[in-house]
C-alpha cells in the first residue's frame, strides 16, 4: 500500500512532427455497446487535429480514450510513445491537458484559483517555484481573456465565461498535448475564433492539439488535419481541403452539404444545402 | 490592417502579467483570532465551575507543573483543576478538532457542502459500535476497545453511505440526505436493540451516548482517543491541495494528476478515525462539522489548505465554548452538550438547506 513517491519527470520539449499520442485498432465499449470499431489515429506535435462527425459518432469517446478516461476494449492507446496504462496519474498530468465538455465546481473558488489548479501537476516536479506558476497563470488568463474577472467566484460566471476559464486552466497546465472537447460550444462568434486561434498558436509553439468540433467551417479554417468519424469508424483523415467533399459530408451527416471555395480567399467553406 | 484588426491583434497578445491573488490575510487573521480565542477560553473554562478558581491561580498552577515558577493553589483547587477540569478541556479540544476537521474533509470528498458526520449518519454508526462494546461487555483491547469498535462501525457506515449516495461520479444532495435519514434510522434502531439487551448499569452508560456529553472526562479517556484523533488530524492537512482539485470533479482531478480512487479511500479512513475518536468519548455531538467549515469557508474562501486545519482549530474553540455553556447555563445541573449543539446547529442546517435549494432551483 505504501509506496515511495518518485518525482514525476516532465516530458522533453516536443519537435514538430513527433507523435505525441495515437491509437491502433482501438475498440471501445460503453454500456455493452461498441462505440468505436478499430480506430487508428495519430496525433503529431505542431498540429491541430479536429475530430468532427455527427452526434453519437464517437468523437468524445475517442477523446476520452486519448485522455485515459475510458479503457480500450481492444487495441492500444499510446501517449508519448507508451501505452496509457503504463503512466501514473501525475506523469500523465504533465503530458496531456484535458478540457471537459462542461465545467463544474463544487465550491465557490475564484476564477484565478481555478486557473491556478492547472499548475497542480508541476507542484510534484519541484524546482520551478512559484514565479513560473504566477507567470503561467497570468499568461493563460490573458490568452483566454478572463483576466478581467480573475477575482470573481467561478459560480457567478455565465456559461461562456466558465468555458473560457476552464480553457485558461488547461493552458496553465502547459502540457504538450491538449485534448479539447467542444471548446466552442458555449462561446460567441468572437470567442470561438479566439479559442481556435489559440489552438493554432499552441500548435505553432510545438504542442499537439486535438479538438472536437461541430462547426465544420471552424474545422476547415483552423485544423491542419481533420478526422471525420462516422458510426464509430474513421471515415476520412487528412487536411480539410482534401477530405471535405460534398459527397462524403452529405453521406456522413445524412444531410445535403455543399463545400465551396471562399469567393475572396479561396478557403474551404462548408454549408448545409437549404432549399427554402 | 484595419483599425479593428489592429485592436484585436493588440488584445490577442497581452503581456504576461501577474494576476491579483486572493489576499491570504483573511486566513491568517482568522487563524490568529482562533488561537487567541483558545488562549483566552482555556484558562477561563478551567476557572469557571461549581468550585470557582481565579484565572491567575489556574495559570500559576500550570506554570508550577511545567516547572516555570508559578505557585500551587490550595489542594482542592489543584485537584479540581487537574482531575476534573483539564481532562474535560483537553477532551473538548480533541473532540471539537476531530469533528470540525472531519466535517471539512467530508464536504470536500463528497463535493457537497451539506455532508457532515452527524447529518449523514456516520456519528450514530460509530455510536452503534461503541454501544455494542458496552452492552456486550467487550474488553479485548483494554482501554482502546471502545474507540476501536467505534472506528470499525463508523468506517462501515461511511463506506455504506458513500456507496449508496453516489451515482455517476456525483453525490446528489437529496440522495445524500435521504441516505443519512435511512442510516440514522437504522443505527438508532440498533442502539435501541442494544439498550433492550443490556443490563441496568450498561443502560445508564448507553443513555449518555445518545445525549452526547463530556461530563465523564478522565485522563485515561483522553489517552484512549488521542492516537485516533492525532493520526487523523496530522494526516488531514496533507490532502488539502488534492481536495481543492476534487472540486472540479473526478475526471478533471485525475487529469491534473490526482489518483482519485486512492485519495477517496484514504480520506474516508481518516474521516472514520476522526469521527470514531470523537464519538467514542463524547457520544453523538452534531453540527460542529457542518457549521464550523461553513462559516470559515464564507469568511476565507473554499481553499482547503486553510479550511482543513482551520476547521480543526475552529471546532476546538466552538466545542470548548459550547461545553462551557452546557455546564454553566443551568448550573448546578448540566445541559447535555449534544442537545445544546443540536439546538443551535439545526436552524443553521435548515437555513443551509433552503439556500442550497434556492441555488439549485429545486430538488427534482
Amino acid at each position: 500500500m505504501i509506496r515511495l513517491r518518485t518525482r514525476p519527470v516532465p516530458p522533453p520539449v516536443p519537435v514538430p512532427g513527433d507523435v505525441l499520442a495515437g491509437t491502433e485498432g482501438l475498440q471501445v465499449r460503453l454500456g455493452g455497446r461498441t462505440v468505436l470499431h478499430g480506430v487508428d489515429v495519430t496525433v503529431r506535435a505542431g498540429e491541430v487535429l479536429a475530430l468532427v462527425g455527427p452526434n453519437g459518432a464517437g468523437k468524445s469517446t475517442l477523446l476520452g480514450t486519448l485522455a485515459a478516461d475510458l479503457p480500450a476494449a481492444e487495441g492500444v492507446v499510446r501517449i508519448h510513445g507508451r501505452p496509457v496504462s503504463d503512466w501514473s496519474a501525475p506523469e500523465l498530468a504533465l503530458r496531456r491537458a484535458v478540457l471537459p465538455q462542461s465545467a463544474a465546481l463544487s465550491f465557490p473558488f475564484t476564477v484565478e484559483e481555478v486557473v491556478r489548479m492547472g499548475r497542480a501537476p508541476w507542484a510534484a516536479v519541484g524546482g520551478e517555484g512559484a514565479d513560473s506558476d504566477d507567470t503561467a497563470v497570468g499568461e493563460a488568463m490573458a490568452r483566454a481573456e478572463v483576466t478581467a474577472f480573475a477575482a470573481r467566484p467561478f459560480s457567478a460566471l455565465s456559461g461562456g465565461e466558465r468555458a473560457r476559464v476552464a480553457l485558461a486552466r488547461v493552458l496553465a497546465q502547459r502540457a504538450p498535448l491538449l485534448l479539447l472537447d467542444e471548446p466552442t460550444a458555449a462561446l460567441d462568434l468572437k470567442h470561438q475564433e479566439l479559442v481556435l486561434r489559440l489552438c493554432r498558436e499552441r500548435a505553432r509553439a510545438g504542442d499537439a492539439v486535438v479538438v472536437v468540433l461541430h462547426d465544420l467551417g471552424l474545422a476547415a479554417a483552423y485544423a491542419h488535419r481533420v478526422a471525420i468519424l462516422h458510426a464509430g469508424r474513421i471515415a476520412a483523415d487528412g487536411p480539410p481541403a482534401e477530405v471535405f467533399s460534398d459527397r462524403l459530408l452529405t453521406d456522413v451527416y445524412d444531410q445535403p452539404v455543399e463545400v465551396l471555395p471562399h469567393p475572396r480567399t479561396g478557403a474551404v467553406l462548408v454549408t448545409p444545402r437549404r432549399d427554402v | 490592417m484595419t483599425v479593428l484588426e489592429k485592436r484585436a491583434a493588440e488584445e490577442a497578445a497581452p503581456p504576461p502579467g501577474t494576476p491579483p491573488r486572493r489576499p491570504r490575510g483573511t486566513a491568517w487573521l482568522l487563524t490568529a483570532g482562533l488561537v487567541l480565542a483558545l488562549l483566552v477560553l482555556v484558562p477561563v473554562a478551567a476557572g469557571i465551575g461549581a468550585y470557582p478558581i481565579p484565572v491567575g491561580d489556574v495559570l500559576g498552577s500550570v506554570l508550577h507543573r511545567v516547572g516555570l515558577g508559578g505557585a500551587e493553589p490550595d489542594r482542592v483547587a489543584e485537584s479540581v483543576l487537574w482531575n476534573v477540569r483539564f481532562p474535560r478541556i483537553v477532551l473538548a479540544l480533541l473532540v471539537g478538532a476531530s469533528l470540525g476537521c472531519a466535517g471539512a474533509l467530508m464536504q470536500g470528498v463528497f463535493g457537497n457542502p451539506l455532508a457532515e458526520p452527524g447529518t449523514i449518519g456516520v456519528s450514530l454508526g460509530a455510536a452503534v459500535g461503541a454501544v455494542a462494546s458496552i452492552a456486550l461487555g467487550l474488553t479485548f483491547l483494554g482501554n482502546w476497545t471502545l474507540p476501536a469498535t467505534a472506528f470499525v462501525a463508523g468506517l462501515g457506515t461511511v463506506l455504506l453511505v458513500y456507496a449508496m449516495s453516489r451515482s455517476g461520479g456525483r453525490t446528489e444532495v437529496v440522495t445524500l440526505i435521504l441516505t443519512g435519514i435511512a442510516v440514522n434510522a437504522f443505527c438508532g434502531a440498533l442502539v435501541g436493540l442494544f439498550i433492550f439487551l443490556a443490563d441496568t448499569a450498561a443502560v445508564n452508560q448507553i443513555t449518555f451516548w445518545q445525549l452526547g456529553s463530556l461530563a465523564q472526562a478522565t485522563w485515561p479517556k483522553v489517552l484512549a482517543v488521542l492516537p485516533c484523533a492525532a493520526v487523523g488530524l496530522l494526516l488531514a492537512p496533507l490532502y488539502s491541495r488534492r481536495l481543492d482539485l476534487l472540486a472540479l470533479g473526478d475526471r478533471p482531478a485525475r487529469h491534473l494528476g490526482v489518483d482519485v480512487e486512492r485519495l477517496r479511500i484514504v480520506l474516508i479512513l481518516v474521516i472514520a478515525l476522526l469521527t470514531a475518536a470523537a464519538v467514542s468519548v463524547s457520544g453523538v455531538i452534531g453540527f460542529i462539522g457542518l457549521v464550523v467549515p461553513h462559516l470559515l469557508r464564507m469568511a476565507a474562501g473554499p481553499g482547503h489548505r486553510f479550511l482543513v486545519p482551520g476547521s480543526a482549530l475552529g471546532g476546538a474553540v466552538v466545542l470548548l465554548g459550547a461545553d462551557l455553556a452546557a455546564r454553566t447555563l443551568a448550573a448546578p445541573a448540566e445541559l447535555p452538550l449534544g442537545v445544546l449543539t443540536a439546538l443551535l446547529g439545526s436552524p443553521f442546517f435548515f437555513w443551509l438547506l433552503r439556500r442550497t435549494r434556492r441555488k439549485q432551483g429545486g430538488w427534482a
